[in-house]
């Protein structure tokens, strides 16, 4: 689901003079202008399916619209609403629910199978088991994260379900119940799907990244009575620190953008408990049919993810520039 | 170094590279033993491996009881006897084939054009350095890193003005727009670093920049455009959002949007709806297993080398 591909530019130092000079040998002084022509398609379609639809989008959250005759501007009003509108602030309580499932747990639980499956399975028993084990970790994230949503939702289902059976089968029948109908649990059940779809991303992408760690400064460290843990940290954490920051980020950004899940589990409820910024302007747009408020809070999700992205990179350029310096 | 060294999409090490791999230059150690902590951790990493199957098998085993069998038997037990019933009754309902030829008709486009949009824009960012060039690439990873939400009211309405709302050319069209954002990031990165002795040897020969693009520099880079292919096709696969708003009648829906407005349907009885979501997953499944190598050959192979 969230897997936004890590690719990072490479980094070119190269004269600045020659860096803007085409690749192609030319003709003629202003050897850039014909490359245009070939960006006019691109932008033309980014301009009227993105550029377009977000100012739009941003205007019409100074508006009251229904959807059938046109926006009447109101100022300030849906903003001002927002600000004092608690299922708002619970859906961005949830979106750190959210967070806690796609990006904390994940990174965290990813960081030590994927050090247990390089440094011990891979090298004490076999390479070949711990391929295999990648691959099982890795299993739910190539499904659509309805279709995850869906299969976890099984499991729970009320009554006859999957887990409520198995607990009954083991004695804890008690603890049997409506986990994704019942408000103490719902929040907690979506948290498990994300959680489960979502384990395998940092596992693969750490599991790629620990080949690039020189086993020599392992042997260097061992050699100097380090042991496992402080190897890991002061070799391991320290190599791989720009691929956690690459999950980090953009499971962040999906974290804050989920709405398959909820669509398919909760639609939001049971209540508020489970709503999300995503499914809370969906449903404005299109079952309350207040799109101008719908509008705003879809800006105000969209503003809150550039203010993380724009944190997020300043934080990693900052600890970069510190460790060139130091 | 290209671009594609690393990938958060299903990349698998080449076998040269598998972590333990006996022929890796490590230096050679007198094996110890294995200790007993080393057994119960590698327990604990096959137990999480567990855990997170565990759902794909009950799926897939109650997907072939009847809901009666399920009552007596439980979700655990393996079918008394393989009951098809539940699958078939799905399949027929929600037309399956032609959820299927809707989602591959959707995503096949898709990947083709955003592929073909993606190359224009990088020749011209990354061949052509375009000035400004900078702000251009910013604009593209814009695109694809805002969330959906907010074109989603407009473009609702725009193409719902134009006609093309309820068609599965408005979510082709919006699919290829966002998904090349991301590939032009990619490929400008990829055509960055492109040997330049290649293309001046071209234009040597009196090759014309439209000539030298598709001649030269496409059949070079070809292992990045195919992982491109293919990962835009399972991203658009995968997608839900927009299809669910856009393809609101029946027979213009793709597989995970026409199998998740079923679900609580009253007619959904508990075997049906395990089949329901085994149908969901089978044929992503079945990419993974097909592409898998070609992406491990395109990231592991670097892109233009």
């Amino acid at each position: 689901m969230a897997t936004i591909p890590l690719i990072r530019a490479p980094r070119t130092r190269a004269p600045a003079r020659a860096a803007e000079e085409p690749l192609i040998p030319h003709r003629g002084d202003r050897p850039s202008l014909g490359y245009w022509l070939y960006l006019v398609p691109g932008l033309v379609l980014v301009t009227v399916i993105v550029l377009i639809p977000l100012g739009w989008n941003v205007y019409l959250s100074f508006t009251e619209w229904r959807g059938i005759r046109p926006p009447v501007f109101i100022g300030l009003e849906n903003w001002v609403e927002l600000f004092g509108d608690q299922t708002f602030w619970a859906s961005f309580r949830n979106s750190v629910a959210m967070i806690v499932a796609m990006v904390v747990l994940p990174t965290v639980v990813g960081l030590v199978l994927a050090a247990l499956l390089f440094d011990l399975i891979g090298r004490r028993f076999s390479g070949r088991l711990a391929s295999f084990l990648r691959a099982t970790y890795y299993l739910p994230q190539i499904l659509p994260v309805v279709i995850a949503g869906i299969v976890i939702g099984w499991v729970l289902r009320p009554g006859d379900g999957a887990l409520n059976q198995m607990l009954d089968a083991v004695g804890l029948g008690f603890l049997a119940q409506n986990w994704l109908g019942n408000p103490d649990t719902a929040l907690l059940s979506i948290m498990v799907v994300l959680v489960w779809v979502q384990l395998g991303y940092p596992i693969v992408v750490f599991m790629a990244a620990l080949q690039r760690v020189d086993p020599e400064l392992y042997e260097a460290a061992e050699l100097d009575g380090a042991n496992w843990f402080q190897r890991f940290g002061a070799i391991t954490l320290s190599i791989i620190r720009p691929e956690i920051f690459v999950v980090t980020l953009t499971c962040t950004i999906a974290a804050l953008k989920v709405f398959g899940p909820i669509y398919v589990l909760t639609r939001g409820g049971p209540g508020d408990s489970t709503i999300v910024p995503a499914y809370y302007a969906y449903s404005e747009f299109f079952q309350a049919q207040q799109v101008g408020y719908g509008a705003t809070i879809a800006t105000a999700l969209t503003i809150v993810i550039g203010v993380v992205a724009f944190v997020f990179i300043r934080f990693q350029l900052s600890s970069e520039r510190k460790e060139s310096a130091s | 170094m290209t671009a594609t060294s690393t990938s958060g999409r299903p990349v698998r090490p080449t076998p040269a590279h598998e972590p333990g791999d006996s022929n890796r230059v490590v230096p050679k150690r007198r094996r110890r033993p294995r200790t007993v902590t080393e057994w119960v951790l590698l327990l604990g990493a096959v137990i999480v491996a567990i855990v997170i199957a565990f759902p794909f098998l009950l799926i897939l085993v109650n997907s072939f009881k009847s809901p009666s069998d399920y009552a007596s038997g439980g979700p655990l037990q393996l079918p008394a006897e393989i009951y098809l019933d539940g699958i078939v009754a799905f399949w027929e309902r929600v037309d399956f084939p032609q959820k299927l030829w809707n989602s591959v008709l959707i995503s096949g486009l898709v990947s083709v054009f955003a592929v073909v949009v993606s190359v224009l824009n990088a020749f011209a960012i990354g061949i052509g350095r375009v000035r400004g060039r900078t702000w251009v690439i910013g604009l593209f990873l814009l695109a694809n890193m805002l969330p959906q939400e907010v074109l989603l009211y407009p473009l609702y309405y725009m193409f719902k003005q134009i006609g093309l709302y309820n068609n599965v050319w408005a979510v082709i069209i919006i699919f290829t727009v966002i998904q090349s954002a991301f590939g032009t990031y990619l490929l400008s990165a990829v055509y960055g670093t492109f040997p330049k002795s290649v293309l001046e040897a071209a234009a040597i020969d009196g090759a014309g920049r439209w000539r030298i693009l598709w001649q030269v520099i496409v059949p070079i880079s070809r292992p990045t455009i195919s992982v491109l292919l293919i990962f835009f096709f399972i991203w658009t696969w995968n997608e839900f959002l927009i299809p669910l708003t856009f393809l609101v009648s029946n027979e213009n829906q793709t597989v995970p949007v026409a199998i998740s407005v079923l679900q609580g349907d009253r007619l959904m009885d508990v075997t049906t709806t395990s089949a329901s979501a085994l149908l969901g997953l089978v044929p992503t499944l079945i990419f993974f297993l097909i592409f898998q190598r070609t992406l491990t050959r395109g990231i592991t192979a670097g892109a233009v080398k």
